[in-house]
């Protein structure tokens, strides 16, 4: 019964992402179509014979909805078409050139959040109301306060350039500089754990078969983790989902501040560019990224969830 | 007025208390009384009170225009004796003044695109929910499939497409941030549907619209005004990153994540320009997550008992 029950989740789901990932694709090329003036508008006017070469090469001479088919049919294929501003390079190579980068830097980040968020929640909710309570959760909110855009510099000047404990910037996949931009990175998540955790800590240590466990007198430590911890852990498993959009979010600025060369480095460069295809390329990329972590969240908080109703039309 | 009366009766100590005749206490006044005794809400609410007072006056009141250059005092550390309090930038401009103006752009961003956000999303959630079955379910799977979507990657593709006008910062911000008010809005009203006093209005004739209007959106506003005050601080984290990548509003407008930009480029040799509006921009942000925090704890009903 339960068996089944995931399984019909996972397929109305599963159906479900086809419209999002439609309406993904479809906004983003006709916000870019109907944009005022083309990519190759910006530099210098172009004789009209090389313009006119030029709409053909990348297909811009056709209407407007066969264009639209043709990049359907291209995505669907796994080929995002040619950057128009990096010559020579189509989107698809720089997607794959940026994103192992910016995916190393954003798992661990998430590890890091995961683990610490936790752990700090569940220590604030076993001293609720104390010192400690009131102190992990003020330092929690300015972790959630203070934009990483502003934690980044910061950290940069103390540690880095007065410091000298750590490199300023760049990338060459050592240790010493991940930690920075990972840390960066994982703080707001990490607040926002802790505080989600905290909360539903609380609420489940106040229900009645955690009065029943600890009647019975199970030691407190068994308490926690055999009986309040699956419970509790719940709404960190949704906020995953979301906390997966933050990070990539996160990540556009993170790569700037430490000229990490990830993808999001090549999405601000690509927009401020006016680069289409490459920002295009991009927004669905990591689109489909967020649309396909969200499902497995979902499925996952299904499995570990009794309670959930499988029904969806109820 | 009618509503508040019709609930009370399912109030077990409603009798009671009638009988002796103390005076009833409004969810209003109960809310309020709780939100002040949240000393960290409260304090938050006097900061942003002087915060707004000195960004709406202050760059009246200070001798230096936001975009005049003091080519005397450039990169100035802030003193008391050149004037520039804040210090300048490498051009010479006031840090003081330009942090102020900043955060007038910043705060009306937060604002604005915060009631465009409002309007969307109680409209949508009402809507629904008041309606429920096919067309809730409709208008529901719509919000699902364009909440999946990653709303950042829209709005700077909007800046990028449309230039970086700032009425465009507030339309693009605000139509991207209604989703979460419009769930919360319908599952409240999904669940005011079927009280007694909406059943009245309906009995007595009463339209849709006038049920909308008259019953059903005042009875939200509880819920709508900790989420409005949480997602302001929300918006305004948006516009600052906007900025801060060079995306959102332009010189020689500013704003808050547009001088944290400005300031991180020279950190090093003028830390002053960096520290000031981040620490202005940060404070605001606290100051609003705590207001809203303390909000959704006076007015959550789960604590009333």
């Amino acid at each position: 019964m339960k068996q089944e029950g995931i399984l019909r989740h996972a397929a109305t789901r599963f159906l479900g992402l086809i419209p999002t990932m439609l309406l993904l694709i479809t906004i983003a090329f006709f916000m870019i179509r109907v944009a005022p003036g083309g990519p190759f508008d910006s530099e210098k006017v172009l004789p009209p014979e090389i313009r006119a070469n030029l709409d053909a090469k990348y297909h811009l001479d056709e209407p407007l909805l066969q264009q639209y088919f043709r990049y359907l049919g291209q995505i669907v294929s796994g080929d995002f078409g040619p950057s128009f501003q990096y010559k020579d390079w189509s989107v698809n190579e720089l997607i794959w050139r940026g994103f192992p980068v910016s995916a190393t830097v954003g798992g661990l980040a998430m590890l890091l959040a995961f683990v610490l968020g936790t752990l700090v929640g569940i220590a604030a909710a076993l001293k609720q109301n104390t010192g400690v309570d009131y102190s992990v959760m003020g330092v929690a909110m300015l972790g959630i306060s203070i934009p990483n855009f502003v934690i980044a510099p910061l950290l940069i000047l103390g540690l880095a350039v007065y410091a000298g404990w750590l490199p300023a910037g760049g990338w060459d996949w050592s240790w010493q500089r991940m930690i920075l931009p990972v840390i960066t990175l994982a703080l707001p998540v990490v607040a926002y754990i802790a505080r989600l955790m905290r909360g539903s800590m609380i609420e489940v240590l106040h229900s009645n078969y955690i009065r029943t466990a600890r009647a019975k007198g199970l030691p407190e430590s068994l308490v926690i983790r055999r009986h309040a911890l699956k419970p509790a852990i719940l709404p960190v498993i949704s906020y995953m989902g979301p906390a997966t959009a933050a990070l990539i979010t996160g990540s556009v600025v993170i790569e700037r501040i430490y000229s990490i060369p990830g993808l999001g480095s090549y999405f601000v460069q690509g927009a401020l560019n006016r680069d289409y295809t490459l920002v295009m390329g991009v927004v669905i990329f990591y689109g489909i990224v967020i649309i396909v972590l969200n499902f497995i969240v979902d499925l996952l908080y299904a499995w570990l969830n009794p309670r959930i109703r499988y029904d969806e039309a109820q | 007025m009618n509503e508040k009366a019709s609930l009370s009766v399912e109030d077990p100590f409603a009798a009671a208390m009638a009988e002796e005749d103390i005076p009833g206490r409004s969810l209003w006044v109960d809310a309020w009384h709780r939100l002040l005794k949240n000393r960290a809400a409260l304090v938050s609410g006097v900061i942003m009170a002087v915060m707004v007072l000195m960004v709406v006056f202050g760059p009246m009141l200070l001798p230096w225009e936001a975009d005049f250059t003091d080519w005397d005092n450039t990169s100035s550390p802030p003193s008391l004796q050149t004037g520039h309090w804040f210090g300048t930038d490498a051009v010479g401009r006031d840090i003081l003044v330009r942090t102020l103006e900043g955060g007038r752009i910043s705060l009306l961003v937060g604002l604005v695109a915060t009631l465009v956000s409002l309007a969307i999303g109680v409209t949508y959630g009402a809507v629904a929910g008041y309606y429920g079955g096919m067309t809730d379910r409709i208008m529901m799977r719509g919000v699902d499939i364009i909440y999946a979507l990653p709303f950042m990657f829209f709005v700077i593709l909007l800046m990028v497409v449309f230039g970086r006008h700032i009425v465009l910062i507030f339309v693009a911000i605000g139509a991207v941030n209604w989703l979460d008010m419009a769930r919360i809005v319908r599952g409240q009203t999904l669940s005011l549907r079927n009280m007694e006093f909406v059943e009245a209005a309906r009995a007595c004739g009463v339209d849709h619209h006038a049920i909308i209007r008259r019953h059903i959106i005042p009875n939200l506003l509880g819920v709508v005004m900790v989420y409005v005050t949480l997602t302001i601080p929300q918006v305004i984290l948006v516009e600052s990153f906007l900025s801060f990548l060079g995306l959102g509003v332009q010189e020689p407008m500013s704003s808050w994540g547009a001088l944290v930009n400005d300031g991180a480029q020279d950190m090093e040799s003028a830390p002053w320009t960096l520290i000031f509006p981040a620490t202005f921009l940060t404070v605001t942000l606290y100051c609003f997550n705590y207001i809203g925090d303390g909000m959704r704890d006076a007015l959550d009903p789960k604590d009333r008992l």
